[in-house]
């Protein structure tokens, strides 16, 4: 009788141990969905070498973000991340970038999948001028081919709007021009934008740096709020911004100009800004050159 | 300085525009008031035309001119369209640049040159075609047969004007479309556009005002244009939309044409009426024009 009942309590112990490991794997497999490993990227411009040899891993639903001095090849990194790069006539890339195992260069994948997955949010804010607030919103659904009925495109655009904090401020306008927002209003349109088509990770090119303190604030509350749903990778040449809003931060270097831009450093965004463990890091986080 | 030089200049262009005016009115003068009887007498065209007034003889010229150049934009507008996108965003620069000065040689071909290309070359050809046109789609109006034989009718006119328009809509909008700021393209495409998707979601939109314009230059041409018309159409005197029938039509710019060495002092005064008239027409496209570019931003839902 002990026997039998101890066997059943293992059976019940194994069997939740068994649920646990699925739920982890499940969770495990989910945290995966998101990840982008970089691995001996090459960035060509022409000729000239501009990125050299980057291996990076960039980690699910977390901020990372790029800093470094101006011309280190930062943008043009983010942008071979979902491919863009390629649109500069001449742009080649060698090496790989992988999104759930996936790489993104491989010969069979198509550079406008990879964007309808990989969204990209610009330096300027750059909604479609002559679409309306809820047609920018509904342009990437649009591409998509997805056919959504009245109903759900409302309910998206306002959910979007909610997401980025702007419905309040244009639920009376939705359509009127994209073009009456103010620049933060519109920067924040284009991430809605952006994150209408549902994509896994959001590229953003200093989103910030053309706009006024307090639309900066808006929009860095509103990335760190987006990251339990997105990878997120930003480059901004703003350090205390990088400190702020990130959990992992890559620092990118330059030796000279006509030099490619190499990855020096990759960490938590404490250590690299606490106790980084190369030089040249230190060097710039305390504002020694760059 | 500035401020003096462009007022001057403002000035002359309005002056010269309101001395044209006033050259025209007073000169149609005679024409506009002549009994008909005068007319008649001293016109051989206008009796022809068995029409009362000098306005009533008009409006059918007015009619085949505005019928001849809005079938040659109907060409011409897509046409160019289709060239400019593909030398600014499908070609290597390299082979774009050389095609594009092509282009601008084409523009500078006198029209003269056209017309005897047409004649010889276009005309003799384009009678298959227009037989096919009017025995498979000749319960539309404008294909209406029987086709005339060598067809020199107002199709043919227009095909040549499209030719000549060609050029200068299609450097313009190069030149349009590659100003379209990256910005607007690199949005389109992130959001994961195709090449055309994003040409259509950026490149079109923001060139569409200076298309309009475009056009309208290349309007302006084949409006007032008398050479092709001069020599390749046999003329007549109607409302007919038959474009494809000889006889039917006549624009303002190849009557005056036609008809000035042989006319009188009636006959002159009644052709600058006519040309008063056509002066009128451009005039009112080109407002027209102006207030389609000007006009604001549809915040409509686009129908799906």
């Amino acid at each position: 009788m002990a026997e039998k009942e101890s066997k059943k309590e293992l059976k019940k112990k194994l069997k939740k141990k068994e649920d646990k490991k699925a739920a982890k794997r499940e969770k495990k497999s989910l945290m995966k969905l998101q990840r982008m490993i970089v691995t001996n990227l090459d960035v060509y411009y022409g000729d000239f070498l501009a990125v050299q040899d980057v291996n990076m891993e960039i980690r699910p639903k977390a901020v990372t973000a790029i800093i470094g001095p101006s011309g280190c090849g930062k943008s043009t990194f983010l942008r071979t991340l979902n491919r863009m790069h390629e649109i500069t006539p001449s742009a080649s890339v060698q090496g790989s970038v992988q999104l759930e195992g996936v790489d993104l260069y491989s010969d069979d994948v198509d550079p406008v999948e990879v964007r309808r997955h990989i969204g990209y949010v610009f330096q300027r804010p750059n909604p479609f001028p002559h679409l309306s607030i809820q047609e920018n919103i509904l342009a990437g659904i649009r591409l998509n081919k997805q056919k959504l009925s009245k109903e759900e495109e409302n309910e998206l655009v306002i959910s979007c709007l909610k997401n980025v904090n702007l419905y309040k401020e244009v639920k009376d306008k939705l359509n009127q021009p994209a073009t009456s927002l103010s620049g933060g209003q519109q920067q924040r349109l284009c991430i809605a934008r952006a994150i209408a088509v549902k994509p896994n990770v959001l590229l953003m090119d200093e989103p910030c740096s053309a706009l006024d303190p307090i639309s900066t604030r808006s929009i860095e509350d509103l990335i760190v709020s987006l990251k339990s749903q997105f990878t997120i990778v930003i480059v901004t040449h703003n350090m205390q911004q990088a400190q702020r809003i990130s959990d992992w931060c890559a620092f990118f270097n330059v030796t000279a100009t006509g030099e490619p831009g190499r990855l020096v450093e990759l960490d938590k965004t404490d250590t690299i800004f606490n106790s980084p463990n190369k030089k040249a890091t230190s060097d710039y986080i305390n504002g020694r050159f760059g | 300085m500035l401020k003096i030089a462009s007022k001057t200049s403002g000035i002359i262009i309005l002056t010269t525009l309101a001395l044209v005016v006033i050259f025209l009115s007073i000169e149609a003068v005679p024409a506009i008031f002549a009994s008909q009887d005068a007319l008649r007498d001293q016109i051989p065209w206008f009796a022809n035309s068995g029409d009362h007034n000098i306005w009533q003889y008009s409006i059918p010229l007015l009619f085949s001119t505005i019928l001849a150049a809005l079938l040659a934009l109907l060409i011409a507008v897509p046409l160019s369209i289709a060239v400019a996108l593909f030398l600014t965003y499908y070609v290597p620069k390299r082979i774009s640049s050389v095609f594009g000065s092509l282009i601008d040689l084409l523009a500078a071909i006198p029209s003269v040159v056209y017309g005897l290309w047409a004649v010889a070359v276009l005309v003799p050809r384009l009678s298959g075609v227009f037989n096919f046109l009017s025995r498979n789609f000749g319960w539309i109006p404008l294909f209406h047969g029987p086709v005339a034989e060598p067809p020199r009718v107002l199709l043919t006119v227009s095909i040549v004007f499209a030719v000549m328009v060609i050029p200068i809509i299609t450097a313009l909008a190069c030149e349009i479309y590659s100003q379209t700021p990256h910005l607007n393209t690199e949005a389109a495409l992130a959001l994961g556009a195709t090449k055309w998707e994003s040409i259509r979601l950026s490149v079109l939109p923001f060139g569409k005002s200076g298309i309009i314009s475009a056009s309208m230059l290349g309007l302006g041409r084949a409006l007032g244009e008398t050479m092709a018309v001069l020599m390749i159409l046999s003329p007549g005197h109607s409302f007919s939309l038959s474009v494809l029938m000889s006889g039917q039509h006549q624009t303002i710019a190849g009557n005056i044409a036609a008809n000035f060495p042989e006319a009188g002092s009636l006959g002159v005064s009644a052709l600058i009426t006519t040309g008063l008239v056509l002066f009128l027409l451009t005039f009112i496209i080109n407002f027209l024009a102006r207030k389609v570019v000007d006009l604001p931003l549809k915040t409509k839902r686009r129908k799906k």
